[in-house]
């Protein structure tokens, strides 16, 4: 299985690429990023609980199961955030530098 | 001395027409929206860029949709609107929020909340799998991203979305597999007169009904959901339930939407003070608030489904009512002809929503036949066997101890999804009522936010 979310109408967008995982992604204006992986891919990420794929649940912001990274680590929700050409993301967070406390 | 502030969280249908009410009458008001663009869940506006019609988006409600938009567009420059923006707390008659602009600091001197709601969630074996959707969020795909969920989408559950998200699918070319609801037939019936309060909206819903069968959908009424079949690195591939009739119909699919109707986002009223009461029609804690839209707390006003699921239509009446009620106490003289058209739709939309409660029951009976394997918390992949031996450990017959043992409605959606079926849950394991069980306290921030130093306070 290709993409989860199937497109029904305004097929008719420019098209912008997106970088996920380091791998271009065509999608189009328009698009959140759940909409823009969804339709490539059937998942978003892998639940830190369960171990198994998720591909988000409210679609509204609330549920907090669609997160993923932009490269530099800040974390977004792929519902309710518009895909910009360009954006570089990462479905698993990027490893972190915690600041030292000494 | 500054003007006074008058706030409004939300701009959905309530929060467009309680802010229309306090422009007319020369208030500023400053309105905090999660959303890019105003309109709320159900009026929710696609991007910038997309040309469906109303009619394709909003179908009977088009006018209405196309009202509110026009109204909020119209007030644009008489308001401080703050759109992509959280409320995240309420404290100390101050708003707490999160924007583009970072962390700001809002003190208040009357604020209306129009917070709105979410799905209800019964959980079912296997709801965690990708591609399994509450039926608002199926609905937003469609609506404002021109998606299907999945090729072959089963709609499962019940209340007034059920049967409109699946009637806009198939209206939108979608493949929709079968419409499973569980509430019985004699239901509806039962529930007859009161849903006649409200006869334009319940040939609405009949008018769903046949379009789904004109499409050759499979409708099926009293089903008891068994099993969202799937596997961790695919998603869903199937849906089994009870019939009716007591037969197995297992029906091979890649997307479930599922709920039971809505309940009320009310984690800002709580966090400013309002009271509590539990109402036993839909067996949901609610703030309590007087005929004008006053909440328990001087100055905090309640509008919309963020208070009680009355629809988008008692939802405009009643932010109009909020601000109305908002300006009479502060000393504006207001239209009481408006209060009082605004109470009779209110009035008539109540016992629309006793019919509907009786129509689509929230089945808390199924709770007792979860499997302990069922995930409970989604969040934290917390099963309902986790709680149940959780609860018999601890002896513990309280939401909120529960939550503290078990973990359940301490992730990341605070007890959005879980938090009621969690209540059923306790409840039937210690053989109390539901609301004996009490209500997950709200948390601030309501939604995970980022965390930066300090905020900006505005005086």
């Amino acid at each position: 299985m290709s993409g989860r979310f199937v497109r029904l109408a305004e097929a008719g967008r420019a098209t912008i690429t997106l970088f996920v995982d380091g791998v271009p992604m065509r999608s189009l204006a328009g698009d959140t990023l759940m909409t823009a992986i969804l339709t490539a891919r059937a998942s978003l990420r892998r639940s830190e609980f369960g171990g198994e794929r998720r591909a988000g649940f409210c679609l509204m912001g609330a549920c907090q199961d669609c997160w993923i990274w932009t490269e530099d680590g800040n974390r977004l929700r792929a519902c309710s955030t518009p895909a910009v050409d360009g954006a570089r993301l990462c479905t698993q967070q990027p490893a972190t530098a915690w600041p030292t406390l000494s | 001395m500054a003007d006074p502030v008058v706030a409004v969280v939300g701009a959905g249908p309530a929060g467009v027409r309680a802010a229309a009410a306090l422009v007319a009458a020369g208030v500023r008001p400053v309105v905090i929206d999660e959303a890019m663009r105003a309109g709320g869940q159900i009026y929710r506006r696609q991007p910038e860029g997309f040309l469906r019609s109303y009619t394709d988006l909003y179908g009977s409600e088009a006018e209405r949709a196309r009202a509110v938009h026009d109204c909020f567009d119209a007030l644009r420059d008489r308001l401080d609107y703050r759109p992509q923006t959280l409320a995240w707390t309420i404290s100390d008659r101050r708003i707490f929020t999160s924007g583009p602009a970072g962390q700001h600091v809002l003190p208040f001197d009357a604020l209306i909340l129009c917070t709105g709601a979410t799905d209800r969630i019964m959980p079912v074996r296997g709801w965690h799998w990708a591609g399994c959707y509450s039926l608002g969020g199926a609905q937003i795909a469609l609506k404002a991203q021109a998606c299907a969920i999945g090729r072959r989408t089963v709609f499962m559950g019940a209340g007034p979305l059920l049967y409109l998200v699946a009637a806009q699918y198939a209206k939108a070319g979608a493949h929709v597999a079968a419409v499973l609801d569980t509430s019985p037939v004699s239901a509806s019936l039962a529930a007859l007169p009161r849903l006649l309060a409200q006869p334009a909206t319940l040939r609405v819903g009949m008018g769903l009904l046949r379009d789904l069968r004109r499409a050759g959908v499979p409708v099926h009424r009293g089903v008891t959901p068994m099993e969202i079949h799937g596997e961790p690195d695919h998603g869903v591939s199937g849906v089994s339930v009870r019939t009716s009739h007591g037969a197995i119909l297992a029906i091979d699919c890649d997307a479930v939407a599922m709920g039971h109707h809505l309940r009320p986002e009310t984690q800002l009223a709580e966090l400013a003070g309002c009271a509590f009461a539990f109402d036993r029609m839909i067996g949901q804690w609610l703030p309590v608030r007087d005929a004008d839209g006053r909440s328990s707390q001087p100055g905090v006003y309640l509008a919309g489904d963020g208070a009680r699921i009355l629809g988008a239509v008692a939802a405009e009446a009643a932010g109009e009512l909020a601000a109305l009620t908002t300006l009479d106490d502060r000393g504006h003289r207001v239209c009481e002809t408006a209060r009082q058209d605004a109470k009779r739709t209110i009035a008539r939309a109540r016992r629309f929503a006793e019919g509907l409660a009786r129509a689509f029951p929230w089945p808390r009976e199924q709770i007792s036949r979860l499997d302990n394997a069922t995930i409970l918390c989604r969040c934290e992949a917390i099963t309902v066997g986790d709680l149940r031996r959780s609860i018999a450990e601890t002896e513990t017959d309280e939401a909120n101890r529960a939550k503290a043992f078990s973990r359940v409605g301490m992730g990341r959606c605070q007890g959005r999804y879980c938090g009621l079926a969690a209540a059923e849950l306790i409840s039937a394991a210690v053989g109390t009522p539901v609301e004996a069980v009490g209500r997950l306290r709200a948390a601030a921030p309501v939604k995970p936010i980022v965390i930066a130093s300090g905020g900006r306070c505005e005086r």
